[in-house]
């Protein structure tokens, strides 16, 4: 989140897009109730289904699954049509009036496609050169704008372009939602775009599981901007993340494409040595030309006293990804398939009910020599081997489980969505030989150091010399000592290797000490640090009540400003900032916006920004100063890009999902998003890449989670109580189309898609209505993906089903892969 | 009563997230069932020995606007309790601010709480046959159920329950363990005064300013008034409720006549009370006090 959880507090609308918040983060709407009953705040919620969050909404808009960039192109349109955007804000703060390159074409142009798109086989499918897709430059380099936004070439001018035909009628017959609700939907979230209200968009997976998905998000950033809505109090594009600490595990680069705090994973073919890598990641402007600083004081953490500026500080040691390799999940799971992975090892996941195209997936796991999985309980991909059809004696692979503490089984910080760094205590023991997750990791390095002390190998240096000493926790009967958490915490802060010194010579920070604020982070190895983002969170600092403890675990409740920031509540990275881009909250000559929602602003007669967040900015910018009105220090103009290149394109288009039910309207020789990879493996096979037709699969299907279960289940189904409230798999449909198909509600159904069938209850709801989708009838019809047959046969889980991921693709994303779990099609009829 | 105590439920924040029904299973260790899918959200399938709190789920075609209207049910705590009136051994009682009590230690298992309530609240602790298996899930459970699975009516080992408006919390200043728990603002607990009042205003501001002109305060007058204040979107019936529940006549009869044997049938002999429960039995029948 831009903004945070409490700030909902402060929104005038709140849109739920691509969210079922009231399901799937119910502690939100306390939030959103507070806006509405202090404010008057009106709730918006679009989605194809009338969901727990529809039914206590003031307006409610379906639209088909996969159509959110048609929706929100209208919205754009209809904004800048009738002038309804935030102009002092689109002027300044983004980069609406910078030129672009008169070389670059649009799909307006080109048939659906941007200028510069290169297809290797000739399947339709390839990737983009994006030398047209740049500013216009003087001679010295400097970047031309237009702030009257009337050159034809200015991103403005192109934007209007870009959405021309996305009127009304059009999104309505691309989306399925009615005219009428459109426009209310539109006119009632432009209002945002006066200067005095502010508007949220509160979005989650349903954004994001799709082909187009990166682009989904990048609409609702440019929406934002345009209404002049980011970094100021109720407003932000704010991701409500699918599991408690899943953006702390996003800042410790649980990904692919980054290591800790948002820097690239370190490529073999571009970044061969440190200098490559500084020279190739660092840009020259934005709080990114620090990144040396970050990543060396990284490699300090990593391999401490081994780590010198001689050996490029460890950098050799980092491991690094193939040039052209694909690493993401759905290519691991083709690559385990093909066998060319022989090992795997799971922490809190389960596959096999949760992976897309979940047969092929389990089928991947059979190809492994070994599997290691970290459980809390006997989950279907622990016991994948046992899944009914199957014969044990069949399967390959040696399974290691090992049996995991629960979250509040053992102690250490969660990041929430909107980036506090709450320390949590262990509020019960692990049962049996269970044990923290970081222990075990823990205990397996250890054992890793033994085995290369004793049996080097060819290349033992990365990890006989990393720098691991967590000991000193608490003794635990059956393994012994347990680590020090606060030894990880200290060290994820970052610390002074040597005092570090100011220009003048005085020590800022002694040896040894921790680090306040990621400004003192060095490139010369006198700092250690595991995620720069984080500086500061175990920090001693005050938490206005007369403590002072480590800054993740204050629970001050003072509220200065009343704006719901408690600055004293644990710690929120950067810097204690509780919305980010707050540069924003005050107008171009530093004042705040009208509206009572001051959040920081110029103090003339202290010559610095002052107010209740921690500024966004440089503390003495100045009015006149250059830059003043470049809010976005982190991008290399400091606009916010209303232009900015993704893999697609540098605006959004709407594409059809992978498998549709209809043509793409908008670009009649473009279906689908054109840099999306097609995966084939046995196609047409029992088991395989394969993809579904209209003709045989005419039913637009989505999946979801209720707010009974947790994910694929691992957390919820084998708890009594919530498998009572949910106890199967069930799919919810219209009534026209269950009388379409002879279905009753409670019968049993079955749900084919080109990858499999599955069985389920139906609910015959009037919450699903059918669309009319380019002058046809378009059936849709929605289900969960918690259910799997119930893991292990010792203790199976309470609550069963057929699992949903059954039938969904093994396709992604076209910039993160992340799989189109949300738009694909399939057929129902009665069991 | 002036220092009456009252569950406030705003229907309108209601999101049917049930944190109020797990919580209540939680705090008064009820154990879970084997459910079945049947085509829609609601489980248990009602309320029952085990289950003092759901959510019901209703799809109501407003003319002005589709709605999916959840009410969270439990004892109504009324202000004119026939519960209380007709149970012999006052394991029902009218407790301190309102709250209808419940000890279970008292309790014989007749089951005329169950048969005279209006809502259909109370439960005994034996398998509804609106369950399809009837089994509970957990050790906890399977336990319960073996005990009174052999068991029937008669022994005095049958028992009754119902929420009791977690009467160990909120005798020691505590809310009850739903409202704790609620995410979104839709219950809150005080002065039944005070939540009265807090009603009509949302009920107000529902009709003002948030479109539902059929908004209404609900158990504010209801059986000398409810101890739960309802505020609802739409008419009582929409959600399945009673727009004007009836105190059963024959509680009254009951009270007057036959309860008084019953107690002294159960001083001093037991015959004397198994006469009385299948005189009741037979004659009380559910038609007449609805």
């Amino acid at each position: 989140m831009t903004n945070h959880w409490v700030d909902l507090k402060n929104a005038d609308v709140i849109m739920i897009n691509g969210s079922n918040a009231a399901e799937n983060h119910p502690a939100s709407m306390m939030w959103v109730n507070r806006a509405r009953d202090e404010r008057n705040a009106q709730l918006i919620v679009v989605d194809p289904r009338f969901t727990r969050s529809a039914a206590t909404a003031d307006l409610y808009a379906p639209i088909r699954s996969g159509t959110d960039i048609a929706f929100y192109g209208g919205l754009m349109k209809y904004v800048m049509d009738n002038n309804l955007y935030h102009e002092e804000y689109v002027v300044h703060f983004t980069n609406a009036a910078t030129l672009i390159n008169p070389g670059f074409q649009g799909p307006e142009d080109l048939d659906g496609l941007f200028s510069g798109f290169v297809d290797d086989d000739g399947d339709g499918f390839g990737s983009y050169d994006k030398g047209t897709w740049t500013y216009q430059t003087d001679a010295e380099g400097n970047i031309l704008r237009d702030e009257t936004l009337q050159d034809p070439n200015c991103v403005f001018q192109l934007l209007k372009k870009q959405y021309s035909r996305y009127d009304l009628d059009m999104v309505s017959q691309v989306t399925g939602c009615p005219r009428d609700k459109l426009e209310e939907v539109y006119a009632l979230y432009a209002t945002t775009g006066q200067p005095d209200k502010t508007g949220n968009i509160m979005y989650a997976m349903g954004q994001t599981q799709h082909t187009v998905g990166s682009q989904n998000v990048r609409c609702m950033a440019m929406i934002q901007l345009l209404l002049g809505n980011t970094g100021r109090p109720g407003g932000g594009v704010n991701a409500l993340r699918g599991e408690s600490n899943v953006q702390g595990s996003t800042d410790m680069a649980l990904l692919a494409h980054i290591i800790p705090a948002y820097m690239a994973t370190p490529n073999a073919g571009s970044h061969p040595n440190l200098a490559a890598y500084i020279e190739k990641e660092t840009p020259a402007t934005s709080y990114w030309a620090n990144k040396p600083k970050f990543l060396i004081s990284l490699l300090k953490a990593w391999w401490g006293d081994n780590a010198t500026a001689e050996n490029d500080f460890a950098y050799d040691y980092m491991g690094k990804v193939e040039s052209a390799g694909n690493h993401y999940w759905i290519s691991l799971f083709e690559s385990m398939h093909a066998g060319d992975i022989k090992g795997c090892w799971i922490l809190g996941q389960n596959p096999a009910v949760g992976g897309p195209n979940a047969r092929f997936e389990r089928e991947a796991l059979e190809q492994l020599d070994w599997l290691v999985i970290q459980e809390i309980f006997q989950t279907e991909t622990v016991a994948f081997w046992q899944e009914p059809g199957k014969n044990p004696a069949d399967i390959k692979t040696e399974v290691f489980v090992l049996p995991a503490a629960d979250a509040m089984e053992k102690e250490g910080s969660i990041v929430t969505s909107g980036r506090l760094i709450q320390w949590r205590p262990q509020v019960a023991q692990p049962p049996g030989e269970a044990l923290p997750d970081h222990d075990i990791l823990n205990l397996v390095a250890l054992k890793l150091k033994e085995l290369h002390a004793r049996e080097p190998g060819p290349f033992a240096d990365p990890i006989l010399q990393l720098n691991w000493d967590y000991s000193g926790g608490p003794a635990h009967p059956v393994v012994g000592e347990l680590i020090d958490i606060a030894k990880v915490a200290q060290e994820v802060n970052g610390y002074a290797v040597r005092d570090v010194l100011d220009a003048d010579g005085n020590v800022i920070v002694k040896a040894g000490d921790l680090l306040k604020t990621f400004g003192w982070l060095q490139a010369d190895g006198s700092t250690a640090c595991g995620n720069w983002l984080y500086v500061g969170y175990f920090y001693p600092l005050p938490d206005g009540e007369g403590n002072i403890l480590p800054a993740s675990k204050r629970r001050g409740q003072k509220d200065p400003g009343g704006l719901g920031i408690y600055p004293y509540w644990a710690y929120s990275w950067p810097v204690n900032r509780r919305i980010i881009y707050n540069r924003c909250s005050a107008d171009s000559q530093g004042n705040p916006w009208p509206g009572g929602k001051d959040l920081i602003w110029w103090d003339a007669a202290k010559g610095s920004w002052t107010g209740w967040d921690v500024p966004d900015f440089a503390a003495t910018k100045a009015p006149g100063d250059a830059g003043f009105n470049d809010p976005f220090i982190m991008k290399t103009d400091g606009k916010g890009w209303l232009f900015g290149a993704l893999n697609e394109g540098p605006f959004p288009s709407h594409y059809e999902p992978v498998e549709t039910p209809t043509d793409n309207a908008l670009y009649a020789n473009q279906k689908h998003n054109p840099v999306i990879k097609i995966w084939r493996t046995n196609e047409g096979g029992d088991v395989g890449d394969t993809y579904g037709d209209p003709s045989q699969f005419p039913i637009v299907a989505t999946t979801y989670r209720v707010v009974e279960h947790w994910q694929a289940g691992g957390m919820s189904r084998w708890l009594p109580w919530l498998a009572e409230t949910q106890p199967e798999m069930f799919v919810e449909m219209s009534e026209e189309l269950a009388q379409e198909k002879g279905i009753r509600n409670g019968d049993q159904v079955s749900i084919l898609s080109a990858r499999g069938k599955i069985q389920a209850v139906a609910i015959v709801t009037k919450r699903f209505k059918p669309f009319q989708v380019n002058g046809k009838t378009v059936h849709q019809v929605g289900f969960p993906w918690h259910f799997g047959w119930g893991g292990g046969a010792e203790a199976p889980a309470l609550a069963t089903g057929d699992t949903a991921n059954d039938l969904t693709p093994h396709v992604g994303d076209g910039n993160t892969t992340i799989p189109e779990y949300k738009a694909f099609l399939v057929n129902v009829e009665k069991a | 009563m002036a220092d009456r105590l009252a569950m406030y439920i705003d229907t309108s924040k209601c999101m049917a997230c049930r944190g109020c029904q797990v919580a209540c299973k939680q705090w008064n260790d009820l154990p879970a069932y084997q459910t079945e899918q049947t085509g829609t959200y609601e489980n248990p399938p009602a309320l029952d020995h085990y289950t003092f709190t759901r959510i019901r789920f209703a799809e109501y075609d407003d003319p002005d606007r589709f709605q999916w209207l959840f009410l969270k049910e439990g004892c109504m705590h009324c202000g004119q309790a026939a519960c209380v009136d007709v149970c012999p051994t006052a394991a029902l009682k009218y407790g301190p601010n309102g709250i209808i009590t419940f000890e279970r230690d008292l309790c014989n298992g007749c089951g005329y709480c169950s048969q005279f309530c209006p809502f259909g609240v109370p439960h005994l602790s034996v398998p509804s046959p609106l369950r399809g298996t009837g089994s509970l899930t957990g050790l906890e459970g399977q336990i319960e159920l073996a005990q009174y699975g052999a068991l029937d009516g008669l022994t005095g080992d049958v028992k009754s329950s119902k929420c009791t408006f977690c009467q160990d919390r909120t005798v020691n200043g505590l809310k009850p363990a739903c409202v704790k728990t609620c995410p979104a603002g839709a219950l809150d607990w005080g002065n039944r005064d005070e939540m009265v009042a807090k009603a009509k205003a949302r009920v107000d501001v529902l009709k003002t300013q948030r479109n539902f002109p059929q908004a209404q305060v609900y158990g504010d007058t209801q059986l000398g008034g409810l101890g739960r204040i309802y505020v609802l979107k739409a008419p009582p019936e929409a959600y399945g409720l009673q727009a004007d529940p009836k105190y059963p006549a024959m509680s009254t009869l009951w009270q007057k006549i036959l309860q008084p044997v019953g107690q002294v049938a159960f001083g001093a002999t037991i015959v004397g009370a198994i006469a009385a429960f299948f005189v009741a039995r037979r004659n009380v029948h559910m038609e007449e006090v609805e």
